[in-house]
């Protein structure tokens, strides 16, 4: 299984903070696609994603126990 | 976590802060203390509520730290960030760097600043009297992992 975790915008329209899910062998881009689909959320491809605690690029594969964040445009400071 | 690069709930204490970064061999220590503004493009905010995710963050200043003794090697940083709800004039982030010479602690306090806007996972909503918005990309640049957008980005 998967972990999923939503910050700022992205939490308040899903309505969660995280979410479980098997995602491994799947491109970051591909959970983009669903996590769209799933919650009629755009937004997602306007974020950043990070496995682990580490940026990662699109075409990045998940594992099995990754924890995936999506990280919107940040405003720290 | 180390105590130099902290996410935390709890007012920021400038005075901790510095004497994190304060040492014999420095003979100067800047200090950046970013404050809640009222007032943003006309608009009167009420409060601001800061979120962050709270481990990558902390990796994330002292990733910061570690490229700031990259480029000034005698310079030691502390970076404390609250999260939470802020109210108008409240301390949002305080960034020390003490250098031997004041030159690079100027330098490397604003190379923190802008870094922070660019890579570390905390968000700020603002709160107005008429409603309330998650705010984004104040820099109008994204920061890329890759380091440049991928073709996703772009479309």
């Amino acid at each position: 299984m998967n972990k999923i975790l939503f910050f700022a915008e992205l939490q308040e329209n899903v309505g969660k903070e995280s979410i479980e899910i098997e995602a491994a062998g799947q491109s970051i881009k591909q959970l983009k696609e669903y996590i769209e689909q799933e919650y009629n959320l755009s937004k997602v491809h306007q974020s950043m994603t990070a496995i682990n605690e580490e940026f990662a690029p699109n075409d990045e594969t998940i594992k099995e126990h990754d924890t995936i964040a999506f990280i919107p445009p940040v405003s720290g400071g | 976590m180390s105590r130099h690069y902290c996410i935390t709930e709890e007012p920021i204490s400038i005075e901790k802060t510095v004497s994190l970064v304060t040492r014999p061999e420095a003979g100067a220590v800047n200090t950046f203390i970013g404050t809640v503004r009222e007032i943003t493009q006309g608009k009167r905010t009420l409060y601001l509520e800061y979120q962050a995710y709270k481990s990558m963050a902390e990796k994330k200043l002292m990733e910061i730290g570690e490229e700031i003794s990259e480029k000034w090697p005698e310079a030691e940083t502390a970076i404390i960030h609250r999260t939470g709800r802020l109210e108008i004039e409240d301390i949002a982030v305080v960034i020390a760097v003490s250098t031997p010479h004041r030159a690079d602690s100027y330098e490397a306090s604003r190379y923190a600043i802008e870094r922070i806007k660019e890579i570390v996972p905390i968000w700020k909503k603002e709160h107005w009297e008429d409603g309330e918005e998650w705010i984004g990309n104040q820099k109008e640049t994204k920061a890329y992992a890759a380091g440049k957008p991928e073709e996703e980005d772009i479309s």
